[in-house]
């Protein structure tokens, strides 16, 4: 995409200039249950970018997401959605954002086209609009011939859909996605993914979490990679290898290899 | 020792998970609660048992033998008990079929499935066993301290009949299972437990309606009248009655066809347990009706979006419905009453507070589901809607669906009194609205399916809740008499509300 956090160098007004509009911003963000889950997360995630979040289990990043979305209060710190304060006001935020995670938040009982009219309600999405948009992405999920029956009868791969259709039916500026691909067959996977490009393209921005590497490799612009509550090593796939000191090795050997410096150093 | 698949073994296992379950149940997974349930049940002991000798207690000496009355006395409160005992054996056959849980990991083992469907089966008869004669123990200790050895008879009874209705709620269930299918068995036959539960009760208070006009404290059948149609002393109709009596001959017989009844239907369902129950656990959901198609997108509120999902997902839910609405079976003798008095004022006085009793207890159900049991927490926390207003549109959800159900009881104590409809209604919302706010104070996350065991999460909020419908009732009827001691209960469940709200978790919410 293009797209440079640039804060070291150069002249600084140019830098105030060419920089771009940022879609997440967080800055010492902290969380605590009985260890500390996020320790001083200083996150950036700029407007249109497909930012990919790694790490180990229990390293953090579902908390992150989820205080992001304001599903989780921090202890302290500040999260800004596209200049929006989210924890000042939250509504405002959560009006611009979505959030799917890896279990899909559907009701059994509604079918999908009443599940998107629901969501297009909360989100107090015109009725005519959403109806079309409704429409559209069920057809491009491959969803319309189940649009009229009921959620409790679709497979994992057809739900997960149907709450990806929910994250997309009030146009969202940032989407994000927790383990969105868990579970899925390799086609659910690709219509997933294929969504989520063609997003970025319409100038939506994308955070997601995975454990599936290659698709992080092969989708996002720029990696963040957490451990231990902490982000450990940010910015493209060649700025994680030079950190990592790594040459041209593949993202996985990449991310072992800034994981397990980070636990000896610990 | 018994060795891996043996019964011993499944027995170890099974009894290791029914332990683990009930003190999960009894502590709600907190072990400091064990020494306050041990409390609890040491006063609910000492209570039953002052029950009982306030009931039995000069009862006890009876003629021996004993006379037609005695006996069919007795045969009706076995039959009581024993339909009971029925209704909570069909609940634990059901849930056993469709609680998919080991199935699949037993099934696909190379153990004897039939063994371990076989220490299933005689599990839930212990489970029914206990539960009889924790309830039945105070009653017949007392009559054995003041009627003798004879009444300890009544325990050996207990366990005949406990093993008697597990055998019965096993060949229905199964049966059910054959003639309409795993998919509609579970609703039926869940409804079916309710409605054997309350039945018999239900029965005795409208038979004695019908028979005098209003409800009695203690079920007053006429007496005469069933013993010229009762059969003669020697009938085996009367053997339970004479074994409770502690007849030897009587006990040892029900003893044996009870025990024999259960070994014959663990023996012939056991082996064949397995595949039902796998059959059951796969059965497809209920395919929706074709209907009108119409748009499900309109102008709406948020607001309205949530209270229209609240109750399109209650409708589309038989069991869930069932399970709420059974509590309207308490309401038909209240029903039958105002039936029979509509044209004076006379029975407004008590159908009032029954009325805005069972609103309180039936919102306090729907907000569990409103509130507690939603299925997607995160897209409904994570979406641009301020709590309060969230919780207002739940509200009105759980108020405006109690307010449909309870118009025809409305409509027709308008038609007896209209100014006690109007205060009745009233404090309908009001009860419904304050267990919703209850549920929303002491919420916390359960999949709709756990509807039954909300109580367990937390038993401030099941006490603060059946506190304020019972205080909230007494104000309505003492309303509804034009008395303005109303504001005395209303005050205290004002109260209630305020204490509940203090102590409540939802003071120091963890969630933005």
């Amino acid at each position: 995409m293009g797209h440079i956090a640039t804060t070291s160098g150069g002249d600084f007004s140019l830098c105030a200039i060419e920089r771009p509009e940022l879609a997440l911003e967080t800055r010492d963000l902290g969380k605590r249950f009985e260890r500390p889950a996020v320790e001083g997360l200083d996150l950036t995630v700029h407007a249109g970018e497909f930012y990919t979040l790694l790490g180990p289990n229990g390293a953090g990043k579902t908390t992150t997401l989820r205080m992001v979305t304001g599903l989780l209060k921090p202890d302290r710190g500040t999260i800004s959605v596209f200049g929006i304060d989210a924890l000042t006001d939250p509504i405002g935020a959560r009006r611009i954002m979505a959030w799917v995670s890896d279990e899909p938040m559907i009701y059994e009982k509604l079918t999908p086209l009443e599940y998107l009219a629901f969501v297009a309600g909360l989100w107090a999405v015109d009725s005519d609009t959403a109806a079309a948009r409704a429409r559209d992405l069920l057809s491009w999920l491959g969803l319309t011939p189940n649009a009229d029956e009921r959620c409790e009868r679709l497979s994992k791969g057809m739900r997960q859909k149907v709450a990806l259709a929910g994250a997309l039916v009030h146009d969202p500026k940032l989407i994000i996605l927790d383990e969105p691909l868990t579970g899925l067959d390799a086609a659910s996977s690709r219509v997933v993914k294929e969504v989520l490009r063609d997003r970025i393209r319409d100038g939506c921005s994308v955070i997601m979490t995975t454990h599936i590497l290659d698709v992080a490799e092969r989708m996002a612009d720029r990696i963040g990679v957490m451990a231990d509550g902490k982000l450990i090593a940010d910015g493209t796939l060649d700025d994680l290898r030079r950190q990592a000191g790594s040459g041209h090795a593949s993202l996985e050997d990449t991310f072992l290899a800034l994981v397990a410096r980070d636990a000896a150093a610990a | 020792m018994s060795g891996p698949g043996t019964i011993g073994w499944f027995a170890r296992h099974e009894a290791r998970l029914a332990w683990r379950d009930w003190m999960s149940l009894l502590t709600a997974g907190r072990r400091r609660r064990i020494r306050v349930v041990a409390l609890g049940f040491m006063g609910f002991a000492v209570f039953m048992h002052g029950l009982a000798y306030l009931m039995f207690g000069s009862a006890a000496h009876l003629a021996d033998p004993p006379d037609a009355t005695t006996l069919l006395v007795i045969t009706g409160a076995l039959a009581a008990g024993w339909s009971l005992m029925l209704s909570q054996a069909l609940e634990s056959v059901t849930r056993a079929f469709y609680a998919r849980g080991d199935l699949e990991l037993i099934l696909t083992s190379p153990a004897a499935a039939a063994r371990l469907f076989a220490v299933r089966i005689a599990a839930m008869a212990m489970t029914i066993v206990i539960m009889a004669l924790l309830l039945a123990a105070p009653f017949i200790n007392v009559l054995v301290w003041f009627g003798g050895a004879r009444w300890l008879g009544a325990y050996a009874a207990a366990v005949a009949l406990a093993m008697d209705a597990t055998a019965a709620a096993v060949v229905v269930t199964i049966a059910l299972f054959h003639a309409i299918g795993p998919r509609r068995t579970r609703g039926i036959s869940q409804i079916l437990a309710a409605v054997i539960g309350a039945g018999f009760a239900i029965a005795m208070q409208i038979g004695a309606i019908l028979s005098f006009g209003t409800i009695p404290n203690i079920p007053a059948p006429r007496m005469a009248s069933a013993l010229v149609g009762a059969p003669d002393g020697n009938s085996p109709l009367w053997w339970p009655a004479r074994a409770v009596l502690g007849e030897p001959l009587a006990l040892a017989a029900l003893l044996v066809l009870s025990l024999a009844a259960l070994v014959a239907t663990i023996a012939v369902f056991a082996p064949r347990f397995g595949q039902l129950a796998l059959a059951a656990s796969g059965a497809p959901p209920s395919v929706p009706r074709p209907g009108r198609r119409r748009s499900r997108f309109r102008a709406s509120s948020p607001a309205w979006a949530l209270r229209h999902k609240e109750w399109t997902l209650l409708a589309r839910d038989p069991w869930l419905m069932s399970q709420t609405l059974m509590q309207l079976l308490y309401l038909l003798p209240a029903a039958l009453l105002l039936w029979r008095n509509f044209q004076g004022g006379g029975a407004s006085a008590l159908v009032v507070p029954i009325l805005i009793v069972a609103a309180g207890q039936l919102g306090g159900g729907l907000a569990w589901l409103a509130v507690s049991g939603e299925d997607a927490p995160d897209l409904i926390a994570s979406a641009p809607v301020p709590a309060a207003r969230v919780f207002r549109a739940k509200t009105e959800a759980v108020v405006g669906g109690i307010v449909v159900i309870f118009a025809p009881f409305i409509a027709m104590l308008a038609i007896a009194t209209p100014f006690a409809a109007l205060i009745t209604l009233a404090f309908i919302m009001i009860a419904a609205a304050s267990a919703t706010a209850i549920q929303y104070w002491f919420r916390t996350q359960g999949r709709r399916c756990l509807f039954r065991r909300r109580q367990t999460s937390s038993r401030i909020a099941t006490f603060a809740e059946a506190l304020s419908s019972t205080f909230w009732a007494g104000t309505g009827a003492l309303a509804a008499a034009g008395t303005w001691l109303a504001v005395v209960p209303g005050v205290i469940v004002l109260m209630v509300l305020a204490v509940a709200w203090m102590i409540s978790p939802a003071r120091s919410p963890a969630v933005a």
